[in-house]
C-alpha cells in the first residue's frame, strides 16, 4: 500500500529518527553486554536463580506500592509524589510496635501473631497518612491546573518526610528479626531459596489478590473504577466522587503500608528517607505497566525487580566495568526514561492513552 | 444549624487541628530547640514565641470562621480554641509522666514536657497555668479579632517586625556596631535579644510607618502617577542606581557571614533565573535541573585542576567551555523529551538527573570523574594577580552573574522568543498551529536554562574549591523548583525574592537548619492552597491562577 507507506514516510522527523537511533544503540549494547556475560560464564546458575528470587522479591514489593501510585493516577490523573512517605510511614511507626515485641520476647513465642498486629499497624498508619493526605492537601486542589497538584505533593512528600525526621530522628532504626523467616530451603540440585523471599513473594501476591479482588468485585470497587474511567457520568450516575477518591487513597495506603512491612523485613532497618528510591521505582513500574491500569502495575513491578537484580550482572558485567551493582539504580531510572520516552502508555496501557488525547 | 452549638462549634473544630499541631510541633523538637535563642531578652524566647504565635494563630482562625460574627459568639468560639488546643497540650504532659515518650518520640525530652510547655511552671500548677493560659489567648485573641482591620494590621505587623528583629538580632547587632553610632546598638539589643526598650521602640516605630502610609500612601502614588514619563525615568534611574551601589558596598559593611549569605542566595537565584526560562517561561517542568549545574562545576573541575586531566586552564578560560557543555548537554538531554509533558515530563528529567548523579558517583567512571572522592585544587579567578577567594570577592563574580543573567532573561521575556515560550507554555498544540516550531523552541529553552546552570555551576565550583557527587542530588533540583513557585513563576524579582525567603532565611537562622526540608514542604503546600501565583508574581500568570478558580467549581 504505497499511500499508507507515504503517510508515515511523512510523519517521521527528524527527532524521531535520532531517537530509534538511540534506542538501537542501547539495544545492541544490552545485547552484546548480555553476550560476553553469558560467555565469560561468570556466574553459575544457582547464581542466576538467586538473582531472579531475588528480583521477584524486590519486584512484588514494588508492584504492590505501584498499585498506589496507578490507582490514583486513574482517578485524579496525577502523580501521587508523596506515596514514598505514605509508604515509608507504616513500617516506621509500626517499627516501635515490633521493637516493644522484641524486647518482651512475645516475637519468640508468638512470631505469626506478632507479624499480624505489625501489618495491621503498618497499614493503617498508612492508610491514615493516605487518607489525611487525600484531604488536606489534594482535595481543594481538584480542578487546579496540572502543576499545582505535583508541586502540592512534592511539597506534602518533604512535609511528610521530615515530620517523620523530626519525630523518629535521623537514624536507622534496625529492625527487629523474625526467627522463622531467617534461613534457606533447600531444592533441588543445590539450589537453595531464602524464606524471607518465598514469604514476600506469597505475602505480597495475597495483598494483591485481595486488593484486585476488592476492586473488580465489590461495589465500592466498581465505584473506583467508574471514576478512573468518567468522573462525570459517574457522578451522574450517583457515585459519590468524594467517597471513592478517598477509598482509593485508602486502597492505595493500604498496599503500600504492607509493602512497607516486607520491605523493612528483607532490608532489616527503617529510616526516614527510606521511601524515596522504592517510591520512584514504583512509579516506574507502574508507568512501565502501564499507568492507571492494576494488573499492569504489578506485571511491571515483577519485571522491573526482575531487571534491576539481573540487569547489572547480565548487561554490565562483560564490558568489565567496575562494581556494576552501583549502578541497579540507574538501571532502574533508564527503564523509566526509556519508556517514557519510546512507550508512555506502558505495557498494557493501551485503552488509557486513547482516551487522553 | 441550631444557634446554641455555633458558640462552641468552630472553636473546638479549630482547637483539635491546632492542638494535634501544637503537639506535634513540641514532639519534633522545635519549641525547645528555639528556645534557645531570645527574642527579647531574658523576658522570652524564640521557642517561646512560636509557641504564643501558633496558639494565637489557632484562635484566630477560630474567630475567622464564627458565622454569624455576633461579637460574643466569636469571643466564646475563640476561648474555646484556646482551650481545647491547651488540652490536647496537658493531655500530652500528662502521657509523657506516665510512660516513657522518648522510646519513640525522641525529642519528647522532660525539659521540653514540664518546663518549656507550661512557661516553667512545674507540676501540676503548671497544667492549670498551660488551661488558663489557653483561655487567656483565646480572650484576647477573641477581642483583638473585634478591632478594627487597621488597628489589627498595625499590631499584627508591628509584632511581627519586633519578633523578626529578635530573631535576627545576632546579625543586626554588627552590622549595627559598623555602620551606626554604638548608642542605637545599645538601645536596641544587648547581647542575647532585644532589650525592653528596643522592642517597645521598634514595636512603635512600624506602627508609626504603617499608619503614616495608610494616611499618606494614596496620595503619594497619585503624585507619582501624575508625574511626567521623564521625571518618573529619571527617578527610576536614580533608585536603580542607589540600589546598585548599595549592593556593591555590601559585602564590606555586612561582614563575612552575610557576604556568604548573599553568595550562596546569589548562586540559587543564578540557578533559579535559569530554570525560570525552562519552567516559567517554556511551562517544561525540569526536575533534573541539577545535572546541568553539575555539568558546569564538573567540567570546570576537569579542566582548571590538577588533578584527573591536569590541564590547569584559568578559571575565565573554563567559563565558555563549561557554558557550551551545559548548552550542549540541555539539548542533548530535551530531544528525547521533546514529546513529553507535566508530570511525564518532570519524572523523565528527574530521572535523567539521577543517572547522571549515580554514574559521576559510580565506581565505574572514577578514573574519569573522580567518583564520590570528588575534584579538588579547582582553580580561583584572577584579574592582574586580584585573586576572587573569599566569599566577598566571589560576591562580586556572583553579581555580575546575576546581572547578565537578569538582563538576558528581562530581554528574553517579551521578544519573538519569549512570546514563542509563552505560547508553548499556554497550549502547546494550539501555538503549533500558530506556527510556532516547537522543537526548536524548546530545545532552545533547554539549552538557555541549561547555560545559565552551567555558568552558575562554574562559580560554585570555583567558590567551593572542590566538588562532590553529594552536592548534586535531586534536592537542589528540587529546592529550585520551590523558590520560583514561592516568588511566582516567571517573574524576574520572584525568583530574588524566593531565593531569598527560602535559601537566605535558613542560612541566616542556624536553629533553624534542622527544619528546613519541613518547612519547605509546609510552605509550598500552603502557598498552592492559599497563594499559587507566589509572593511576587508575573501579572499574567496572576490573571491565569485566579480565572481558573473563578470558572472552575473549586471547593
Amino acid at each position: 500500500m504505497p499511500t499508507k507507506f507515504h503517510r508515515w514516510k511523512e510523519s517521521i522527523t527528524a527527532t524521531d529518527i535520532v531517537m530509534w537511533f538511540i534506542g538501537f544503540a542501547l539495544l545492541v549494547f544490552i545485547i552484546l553486554g548480555s553476550i560476553l556475560t553469558l560467555r565469560a560464564g561468570r556466574y553459575t546458575p544457582v547464581q542466576w536463580f538467586d538473582f531472579v528470587i531475588y528480583g521477584l522479591a524486590q519486584g512484588s514489593i514494588y508492584a504492590l506500592v505501584a498499585m498506589g501510585y496507578t490507582l490514583v493516577y486513574g482517578v485524579l490523573r496525577m502523580i501521587n509524589f508523596a506515596h514514598s512517605e505514605v509508604f515509608m510511614s507504616g513500617p516506621f511507626t509500626a517499627y516501635y510496635v515490633a521493637a516493644y515485641f522484641s524486647r518482651s520476647s512475645l516475637l519468640e513465642s508468638h512470631p505469626f501473631i506478632c507479624l499480624i498486629i505489625v501489618f495491621i499497624v503498618s497499614m493503617t498508619v498508612s492508610t491514615l497518612i493516605a487518607f489525611l493526605l487525600e484531604r488536606i492537601a489534594y482535595r481543594p486542589l481538584r480542578n487546579a491546573p496540572r502543576l499545582i497538584p505535583l508541586i502540592t505533593a512534592i511539597g506534602a512528600s518533604f512535609t511528610l518526610m521530615y515530620l517523620f525526621r523530626g519525630l523518629f530522628g535521623t537514624g536507622f532504626q534496625a529492625y527487629p528479626v523474625w526467627a522463622v523467616f531467617t534461613g534457606k530451603w533447600a531444592l533441588f540440585k543445590g539450589l537453595e531459596i531464602g524464606k524471607i523471599q518465598v514469604f514476600v513473594i506469597f505475602a505480597a501476591a495475597l495483598v494483591m489478590i485481595t486488593l484486585y479482588l476488592f476492586i473488580q468485585r465489590t461495589r465500592t470497587g466498581k465505584a473506583v473504577r467508574s471514576v478512573s474511567e468518567d468522573k462525570e457520568a459517574a457522578s451522574l450516575m450517583g457515585v459519590d466522587i468524594d467517597k471513592t477518591i478517598s477509598v482509593t487513597f485508602i486502597i492505595g495506603g493500604a498496599a503500600a503500608g504492607a509493602a512497607g512491612v516486607l520491605y523493612a523485613l528483607v532490608f532489616k532497618q527503617v529510616f526516614f528517607m527510606m521511601g524515596f528510591i522504592p517510591g520512584i521505582k514504583a512509579f516506574t513500574a507502574a508507568v512501565l505497566g502501564g499507568i492507571g491500569n492494576i494488573p499492569g502495575a504489578m506485571l511491571g513491578g515483577l519485571l522491573l525487580g526482575l531487571l534491576e537484580s539481573l540487569g547489572p550482572s547480565l548487561f554490565l558485567d562483560g564490558y568489565n566495568i567496575a562494581a556494576p551493582y552501583q549502578l541497579k539504580d540507574a538501571i532502574a531510572f533508564l527503564v523509566l526514561v526509556l519508556v517514557l520516552i519510546f512507550r508512555p502508555t506502558g505495557l498494557l496501557g493501551e485503552r488509557l492513552a486513547v482516551k487522553k488525547a | 444549624m441550631e444557634p446554641i452549638r455555633a458558640i462552641w462549634r468552630y472553636g473546638i473544630k479549630i482547637g483539635i487541628v491546632g492542638g494535634i499541631v501544637l503537639v506535634l510541633m513540641a514532639l519534633i523538637g522545635m519549641i525547645e530547640v528555639f528556645t534557645q535563642r531570645q527574642v527579647v531578652a531574658d523576658i522570652i524566647s524564640m521557642g517561646h514565641t512560636l509557641y504564643l504565635a501558633a496558639g494565637l494563630f489557632i484562635c484566630y482562625m477560630a474567630a475567622r470562621r464564627t458565622t454569624p460574627a455576633k461579637p460574643l459568639w466569636v469571643i466564646s468560639n475563640s476561648i474555646f480554641a484556646g482551650l481545647t488546643t491547651a488540652f490536647f497540650l496537658v493531655l500530652l504532659i500528662i502521657l509523657g509522666r506516665n510512660v516513657n515518650l522518648r522510646m519513640m518520640f525522641i525529642n519528647a525530652s522532660d525539659l521540653l514536657l514540664n518546663n518549656l510547655l507550661t512557661f516553667g511552671v512545674q507540676g501540676n500548677n503548671g497544667l492549670r497555668l498551660l488551661l488558663i493560659a489557653g483561655m487567656v489567648t483565646g480572650l484576647i485573641t477573641g477581642f483583638f479579632y473585634l478591632l478594627p482591620k487597621i488597628v489589627r494590621t498595625v499590631i499584627l505587623w508591628s509584632l511581627a517586625g519586633s519578633a523578626f528583629a529578635g530573631v535576627l538580632q545576632e546579625l543586626i547587632r554588627p552590622i549595627l556596631a559598623n555602620n551606626f553610632p554604638d548608642a542605637i546598638s545599645e538601645w536596641l539589643l544587648t547581647s542575647d535579644g532585644l532589650t525592653v526598650k528596643g522592642a517597645i521602640s521598634i514595636f512603635i516605630f512600624i506602627a508609626l510607618a504603617i499608619i503614616s502610609w495608610s494616611i499618606k500612601g494614596d496620595g503619594i502614588r497619585q503624585g507619582w502617577q501624575g508625574l511626567p514619563k521623564k521625571q518618573q525615568l529619571t527617578w527610576r534611574t536614580i533608585g536603580t542606581i542607589t540600589l546598585l551601589a548599595i549592593i556593591l558596598v555590601a559585602p564590606w559593611r555586612l561582614g563575612l557571614f552575610m557576604s556568604e549569605v548573599m553568595t550562596i542566595v546569589g548562586l540559587y537565584v543564578l540557578l533559579g533565573l535559569g530554570l525560570n526560562i525552562v519552567v516559567g517561561y517554556a511551562g517544561l517542568l525540569d526536575l533534573g535541573y541539577v545535572a546541568f549545574f553539575a555539568i558546569g562545576a564538573y567540567v570546570t573541575a576537569l579542566v582548571t585542576s590538577p588533578e584527573i586531566m591536569n590541564l590547569n586552564w584559568s578559571l575565565w578560560a573554563a567559563i565558555p567551555f563549561a557554558v557550551f557543555f551545559g548548552i550542549l548537554a540541555g539539548v542533548l538531554l530535551g530531544v528525547p523529551v521533546l514529546k513529553m509533558r507535566g508530570d511525564y515530563l518532570a519524572i523523565a528529567t528527574m530521572g535523567f538527573g539521577e543517572i547522571i548523579r549515580l554514574l559521576v558517583l559510580s565506581d565505574a567512571l572514577r578514573p574519569f570523574l573522580g567518583g564520590s572522592q570528588g575534584i579538588g585544587k579547582i582553580a580561583k579567578p584572577q584579574v592582574l594577580g586580584f585573586v576572587f577567594k573569599g566569599p566577598q570577592e566571589i560576591y562580586y563574580l556572583i553579581i555580575a552573574g546575576c546581572l547578565l543573567v537578569i538582563f538576558v532573561s528581562w530581554r528574553l521575556k517579551d521578544s519573538r522568543i519569549g512570546r514563542a515560550w509563552k505560547a508553548m507554555r499556554e497550549d502547546e498544540d494550539v501555538a503549533q498551529a500558530m506556527g510556532i516550531n516547537l522543537v526548536s523552541n524548546k530545545l532552545l529553552a533547554f539549552g538557555t536554562g541549561a547555560g545559565f546552570a552551567a555558568l552558575s555551576g562554574v562559580i560554585f565550583g570555583s567558590k567551593i574549591g572542590s566538588i562532590y557527587p553529594h552536592s548534586f542530588n535531586i534536592m537542589v533540583s528540587i529546592n529550585i523548583v520551590c523558590l520560583i513557585i514561592f516568588g511566582g513563576i516567571g517573574s524576574i524579582p520572584g525568583v530574588i525574592v524566593g531565593a531569598a525567603a527560602l535559601i537566605g532565611l535558613p542560612e541566616l537562622l542556624r536553629e533553624f537548619a534542622e527544619y528546613r526540608f519541613l518547612v519547605y514542604g509546609i510552605a509550598l503546600v500552603v502557598m498552592m492552597l492559599i497563594r499559587p501565583e507566589g509572593l511576587w508574581p508575573e501579572e499574567v500568570h496572576k490573571r491565569e491562577m485566579h480565572e481558573g478558580k473563578a470558572n472552575g467549581a473549586t471547593v
